[in-house]
């Protein structure tokens, strides 16, 4: 399946609404989704017999910058049946105060593979995930102060009062 | 295994609390202090040999079944994507070999490719070059397999096999130090070519090492994988139903193991992988149930004698066709700058472990990705032990990780 018959599909069955814009004319088109729907369009994805995107590949959570303000997450999802790949991206304007987090749905209960990545995102770049069932750091210690992989992150000099050298 | 009393964690609780707001981190603390009032929390890891690096599984037992494990990662974990936003393409190829060091060639195929094909020059790549990649990649793969079978003999109780693939594996270090100039962490493969041509005198010496290496694989199933008391251990232990397995994304020899032939060598069709013939290995079901340990042990052995075919047929054509020749220039076609266009660029190929996966994110501006996602087969495939070890014996969850092959250099990158 084709990215604008993709395309057509999700918009006959949720509305135009749901697809906020599209990248076209590069090497792997993307589509770009409304962040509050798409578990339903993931889902749908997933169980609609002509798509059948079972296979969540890469869950990337992305920090478009300080002049940007914009945070967002793709999903790089495959078919195993039709062997087929499609790009999906949601993204929200967001301050980024630590203290009040950007937040999109979780992904967890259509595929499994979101949840370690999830809390990856979240652990790296401070992007909460709404209805995630275990939402803690992964890769850093519990008691980790800010998220790294933002652009603006200054590195501690302590740690636990000891010395970063 | 370290045997903690959570007795003292408990008193800790109130102080951790002020520590940190996270909500799931205080309801973990209380499910981990409750489970140490009724049942055990055993820590096994990290420092633990059947953990296969420094992995903590904190397992909450009754008696001898484990009730639930809670996979604790990150020991290891040395800032791969920060790194790759701060270092060129080209310089980046070091930490990529660095992510799964068993299988360092595959690892930075998928991220060479990645960049070559948003440079647009992946068809321009010269045919003995492809040919060189795949004959060093498949080499690797072995040499990775070997280390998993060993390993997960030694896991289970029997000790030799581990000593006799040590022993065929390091005829594949020297080879590959031969060709690299290091044995284990090789930054050989580069965009648009390599680091240099083979050295004069390697594919013969391939050659025979296929030729010594089969009846070595005969053995090795000999001794273990028809070994009864193996079977008795493995066989309908850890049993992953497909479904699971795809929902979980794992993918390589565990996703195989379960029954579906999925392999982007054949999927993608990228490199030279196309002009080869080889079977791709699924798990039947021989000894046991589709999906169980043995199945996912016995995928990897079919692998070992496919990537063997593989060889071959590289080396004959690197012997007839694509012979060397004396201005023959293997960086010939490496861009002097590589600055790709503003795209963002999802780069899968199949590793030893499964599918190593790159979302880059070019700016189209500077030498520099904007930012880079790595995606570790053994990642995924490690977050399917939780829903594998519920209800399982202690004796079974080694039995089960170690069918799972994971190297944690990849798990925390």
């Amino acid at each position: 399946m084709i990215l604008s018959e993709i395309k057509d599909l999700l918009i006959s069955k949720f509305g135009s609404e749901v697809i906020v814009g599209e990248e076209a004319g590069i090497l792997q088109p993307a589509l770009l989704i409304a962040p509050s729907r798409i578990v339903e369009v993931c889902r749908e994805l997933r169980d609609n017999e002509a798509t059948y995107f079972d296979y969540l590949s890469c869950l990337t959570g992305v920090d478009y910058g300080v002049e940007a303000g914009k945070f967002g997450v793709v999903y790089n999802l495959a078919s195993i049946p039709y062997q087929t790949q499609l790009t999906l991206k949601i993204s929200i304007e967001h301050g980024r105060d630590v203290e009040n987090l950007p937040s999109f749905p979780s992904l967890v209960e259509v595929y499994k593979t979101a949840d370690w990545h999830e809390r990856e995102a979240y652990d790296l770049l401070g992007i909460f995930f709404e209805g995630h069932p275990d939402l803690r750091r992964i890769l850093l210690p519990d008691d980790w102060e800010g998220f790294p992989m933002r652009k603006d992150y200054q590195a501690a000099e302590y740690y636990k009062g000891i010395k970063i050298d | 295994m370290r045997r903690d009393c959570h007795a003292i964690a408990r008193n800790d609780i109130s102080i951790q609390l002020e520590m940190t707001q996270n909500e799931a981190f205080i309801k973990y603390q209380q499910k981990i202090a409750q489970a140490a009032t009724q049942d055990m929390v055993l820590n096994m890891g990290p420092q633990h040999p059947s953990t296969h690096g420094v992995l903590r599984l904190e397992l909450i037992t009754d008696g001898e079944i484990v009730k639930e494990a809670i996979p604790h990662l990150g020991y290891l974990h040395r800032c791969f994507e920060k790194h790759a936003e701060a270092l060129t393409y080209q310089q980046t190829i070091p930490f990529t070999d660095r992510m799964d060091y068993l299988a360092s060639m595959n690892n930075s195929h998928a991220w060479v490719m990645g960049v070559e094909r948003m440079l647009g020059i992946d068809q321009d790549i010269p045919k003995r070059i492809e040919y060189i990649r795949v004959l060093v990649c498949e080499l690797n793969r072995i040499a990775s397999h070997l280390i998993a079978l060993g390993t997960y003999g030694i896991d289970i109780g029997a000790f030799t096999p581990f000593l006799w693939c040590f022993r065929d594996r390091e005829h594949i270090m020297g080879m590959l130090e031969w060709a690299s100039g290091s044995r284990l962490l090789y930054n050989y493969i580069w965009i648009g070519g390599l680091f240099y041509d083979l050295p004069v005198g390697f594919e013969e010496r391939c050659a025979e090492f296929v030729t010594y290496f089969r009846p070595k694989v005969k053995e090795l199933n000999e001794l273990l994988t028809d070994n009864q008391i193996f079977i008795k251990r493995t066989a309908n232990v850890g049993v992953l139903p497909l479904d699971v397995a795809i929902n979980y994304g794992c993918s390589g020899p565990v996703l195989r193991g379960s029954g579906v032939k999925w392999d982007l060598r054949r999927i993608d069709n990228y490199s030279a992988y196309p002009e080869l013939d080889f079977e791709i290995p699924v798990g039947k079901g021989e000894m046991g149930t589709v999906g169980d340990c043995w199945d996912r042990y016995k995928v990897r052995v079919d692998e070992i004698a496919e990537s063997l075919k593989m060889i071959e047929q590289c080396v004959e054509r690197l012997q007839k066709d694509l012979k060397r020749t004396t201005d023959f220039d293997p960086r010939a076609k490496m861009p002097r700058k590589i600055t790709p266009k503003a795209q963002d660029y999802y780069m899968r190929a199949e590793g030893a472990r499964g599918e190593v996966g790159f979302y880059f994110m070019a700016d189209g501006k500077t030498e520099i990705p904007f930012r880079v996602k790595a995606r570790g087969p053994s990642f995924n495939n490690l977050s399917v032990i939780s829903e594998l070890s519920k209800g399982v014996m202690i004796a079974d969850l080694i039995a089960i990780l170690g069918s799972i092959d994971i190297v944690l250099g990849e798990v925390d990158r």
